[in-house]
């Protein structure tokens, strides 16, 4: 090649060469970095949660002895299990303190002393016991209850021994006892079940997740009861059967704008439809379960009529042309094809649904519950209300909690989402 | 090939001033064509000139596209097949139809060619239905090839298999007429001379209407060829009178290949 020939191999082509070399690297360069950015704020995040999330999954508890006084529990020596429900088991239990530090004399000490122990768990802990089995009454046991919350977060370093005492939850005096009682290992860590069984409680080391876990499953099944079959059945429609005209186009434009509604309307038209005009009770999952189903339907919609559109013409065409009937064609061909589409669509839309928090708050299902529910009929709440619920709390021991329930919700909406990927990988057909 | 000629007696089609329409816009103007039983008619053309399109009429398959419309009269052994009686549902057992890219479901072989005469209760028990199959799979010359994995999803044999597979599966709902659209134009030319061998074979017992690019294909295996422009039919007669000896200039400009 002479270099005059080629227009190529010129001077001016060589620096756009280089021009566009450069242009290249630069492109790529900022992809790198928005990369980065995504996942470091996602790494930043998961590691702010875990870090603090984890201490919630162990506890500090007390193992103590008490005796069942039958004088205080039950004088008239009936076994009565209705009436020892109401008897003074936290006199039982702070005379099992004052046993194990016998020269706490002082009003204001036995208080303190008092309060290192978990005020109503430890007494509610024994009550079921007698309740459960009125022969205990009158024995001595010994019982595992948490800590109070305040010695927990001291124990787990949250608390800082250095400043004042006045300037702190936890006494000086408070300090001496659980340091004593660490070292005798009858306060020790334990892996927090509670947490896992209890519903929510006014007192941090109470406060489990039972009830809002249940409660976001028994939402989550009425809402996929409503949102999929009614999805799917809307999607086939429009997409095969609608006649194409401006009405069936109006309901088209207006499915793809209800999906970016912002799910507080939803609440909003909730309580105005099942709670205002329907009548049904506020808080519970049903409801809960209807609001999240409306906003789940245009997701379903969306995806299964994305699924529908990429089957193949021609295969609906192939059954169309040996006689199948329209829903023949539909129901034998398009719809197995769509299937892992369609399926992997509503998982996703259930994970969106999940995860959901503002319309709840508007049709109640913020309460404050310590009950855990039994049916869809029961005033319930779910893992995102429960997260903010306790995000709103004061106490230092809350903050972890609050973690613990984001990492647990996170994890859920992982093995959903690893579920439908999984069938998505799994079912696919190619053709 | 000639004895089937066009002087067999029967006609099967018979197309008055017939008119396709997409949205309002008018891609056939008026087509008037009798379509002999038995034997192949072939539709030739450049692009776009509605040959498929007019192929459709036959078994109403434009009925699926929206903003498609029909109009004129089309008569099949002189009924009326846009009859509002008509269910366009067993006009289509009645006239088969063979696309131009193979489209066997994604289902086995056996499925394939069982998909139609199980859902028009073709078959009283396993054993009719496994002959249907079977005698299916013969005739459209792909039984050999086949029969050790009727199992085996039909999607996975080659693309003439694919294409044979299809006409298996439109013969096994017992058709009266079957419609190809450009069978051959994905097939490469081994395949291809096994499929006009076959269309060749099916001639005898169907009334075969075929749309084909390929005017060597048109003159191998027709009996009658129709030659469209534009949305008009321009010239129909005996397959060897269209290549030896075109009236209109427009096809002679065509086949010689100065226009299309």
């Amino acid at each position: 090649m002479t270099e005059a020939t080629s227009i190529h191999a010129s001077e001016h082509a060589l620096k756009r060469l280089k021009k566009r070399h450069a242009k290249e690297r630069r492109f790529k360069a900022l992809g790198l970095l928005a990369i980065g950015l995504a996942v470091s704020a996602l790494a930043w995040l998961l590691i702010s949660i875990v870090g603090t999330g984890y201490k919630a999954f162990y506890q500090y508890d007390f193992t103590l002895e008490v005796e069942m006084t039958e004088s205080i529990l039950d004088p008239q020596q009936e076994r009565d299990p209705d009436k020892l429900r109401k008897a003074n088991y936290r006199r039982i239990i702070q005379n099992a303190l004052y046993e194990r530090f016998p020269d706490v004399t002082d009003r204001k000490a036995k208080r303190e002393l008092f309060n290192i122990i978990s005020s109503s768990g430890a007494p509610n802990h024994i009550r079921q016991m007698a309740y459960n089995n009125p022969d205990l009454v009158g024995q001595k046991l010994i019982i595992t209850v948490p800590t109070s919350d305040d010695v927990d977060q001291l124990l787990k370093g949250n608390i800082d021994r250095n400043i004042d005492q006045s300037k702190r939850k936890v006494s000086d005096q408070q300090i001496a006892w659980v340091d004593e009682l660490v070292k005798t290992k009858e306060i020790k860590a334990e892996f927090n079940t509670r947490f896992f069984t209890n519903p929510d409680s006014r007192d941090a080391e109470l406060a489990g997740i039972a009830s809002a876990f249940l409660g976001s499953l028994m939402t989550l099944f009425v809402t996929a009861l409503l949102a999929i079959p009614v999805g799917i059945g809307a999607a086939i429609w429009l997409d095969e059967f609608a006649p194409r005209n401006k009405f069936v186009d109006f309901i088209e434009i207006n499915i793809n704008n209800l999906a970016a509604v912002p799910s507080i309307i939803f609440g909003v038209l909730g309580l105005a439809i099942f709670i205002n005009f329907f009548g049904l009770p506020r808080s519970i999952p049903i409801v809960g379960g209807l609001v999240l189903g409306l906003r789940a339907l245009p997701t379903v919609i969306i995806a299964t009529r994305a699924s529908l559109m990429a089957v193949p013409q021609s295969i609906r065409d192939g059954a169309l042309s040996i006689g199948a009937s329209h829903v023949q064609a539909v129901f034998h061909h398009k719809l197995p094809h769509a299937g892992p589409g369609i399926m992997t669509g509503s998982i996703i839309a259930m994970a969106q649904a999940l995860g959901e928090t503002a319309p709840l708050l508007m049709i109640g299902m913020v309460a404050f519950l310590t009950e855990i529910p039994k049916s869809p009929t029961d005033p319930a709440t779910v893992l995102p209300v429960q997260i903010f619920i306790w995000a709103g709390n004061s106490e230092r021991a809350w903050v972890e909690k609050t973690s613990a329930a984001i990492m647990i919700l996170l994890l859920v909406l992982i093995i959903i989402n690893s579920m439908a990927i999984w069938l998505r990988n799994r079912l696919e057909k190619r053709w | 090939m000639t004895e089937l000629k066009s002087t067999h007696p029967k006609i099967k089609f018979t197309c008055r001033d017939v008119r396709v329409a997409y949205s309002g816009k008018e891609a056939l103007h008026g087509i008037n064509m009798d379509i002999d039983d038995r034997g192949v008619t072939a539709f030739i053309g450049p692009s776009g000139c509605g040959k498929s399109s007019f192929l459709r009429v036959f078994n109403r398959m434009n009925d699926t596209i929206p903003g498609c419309t029909v109009s004129g009269e089309i008569k099949m052994d002189g009924d009326d097949i846009y009859a509002p009686d008509l269910d366009p549902v067993l006009l289509r057992a009645r006239v088969g139809m063979v696309f131009q890219k193979p489209n066997p479901f994604p289902k086995s072989i056996y499925d394939n060619v069982a998909y139609g005469p199980r859902i028009h209760g073709l078959a009283a028990n396993k054993s009719e239905l496994d002959h249907i199959v079977e005698t299916s799979l013969q005739k459209a010359g792909l039984w050999d090839e086949v029969k050790d994995r009727l199992k085996d999803t039909g999607t996975g044999l080659s693309g003439g298999q694919q294409q044979r597979l299809v006409i298996a599966r439109t013969i096994a709902v017992s058709p009266e007429v079957i419609l190809m659209d450009e069978p051959a134009s994905a097939l490469d030319p081994i395949a291809t001379a096994k499929l006009e061998e076959l269309i060749d074979e099916l001639a005898q017992k169907y009334c075969i209407v075929i749309v084909t690019h390929s005017m060597a294909q048109a003159a191998r295996i027709s009996q009658r060829t129709a030659f469209f422009h534009m949305g008009n039919l321009v010239e129909y007669d005996v397959t060897s009178n269209i290549f030896t000896n075109p009236k209109d200039m427009r096809t002679q400009d065509y086949i010689t290949g100065r226009t299309g």
